[in-house]
């Protein structure tokens, strides 16, 4: 199983998922209408790294971060 | 990299970002200094931060600077921050000015670009999500 926690605004409880890459997740996450507003513009971090791959290998454990769009300052 | 609850202390900060440095032989300090504006009936501005992220995009931007003999310092506000104080302040100490004004050029427009922090107008007590100022961080989209 992987985490995924969604943060800043989205406002959505974490989930737990099976998922082998991060393309599953990406599978996982649009059947949920509630993310459907979101994912486009959202960044992805893996134990706190941020990824750009969807073929991103996962493990047991692993962490998955939705990042919404950002404003610091 | 300093974070905060509620408004900074600007000049306590830069004060001691000052003294620390004051032997470092650097020729330029350039201090940037945010301040929440009155706009829109706000009475705050709200900030949520997520540390871990924002500490190694930090870690990154040290790392650039060392490479140029400079130094790059930041402190951030978490929670609410009340119009007329400061959210965020940054600075620069590098040997000589024309690094220093280009970094924090830089360092101040990848910040709020790729900061992973939100911001939220707060409006009768209640934290409205700043949508339409927000940025998608680089590399958005990837799921969808």
């Amino acid at each position: 199983m992987i985490k995924v926690e969604f943060l800043g605004p989205i406002g959505k409880e974490p989930m737990e998922i099976e998922a082998v890459t991060l393309a599953d997740v990406s599978a996982k996450l649009k059947e949920d209408s509630t993310l459907t507003n979101w994912l486009d513009k959202c960044a992805v971090a893996l134990n706190d790294t941020m990824v750009n791959d969807l073929s991103t290998a996962l493990k047991d454990g692993d962490r998955v971060s939705i990042l919404p769009p950002v404003c610091g300052g | 990299m300093e974070l905060y609850d509620g408004p900074l202390d600007t000049k306590e900060i830069f004060g001691r970002w000052l003294d620390e440095q004051a032997d470092s032989n650097y020729g330029a300090y350039i201090p940037f200094v945010g301040t929440i504006r009155a706009e829109g009936d706000i009475e705050a501005l709200s900030f949520d931060i997520y540390e871990p992220v924002l500490q190694k995009w930090f870690d990154a931007w040290q790392e650039k600077a060392k490479a140029l003999g400079a130094v790059v310092k930041m402190a951030h506000a978490k929670g609410d921050v009340p119009v007329h104080t400061s959210s965020y302040i940054s600075a620069v100490f590098s040997p000589r000015r024309r690094v220093a004004l280009e970094l924090i050029d830089e360092f101040v427009e990848d910040f709020k670009a790729n900061a992973p922090i939100w911001k939220y107008d707060v409006k009768n007590g209640e934290r409205i999500y700043a949508a339409d100022r927000s940025t998608p961080m680089d590399g958005s989209g990837l799921l969808a």
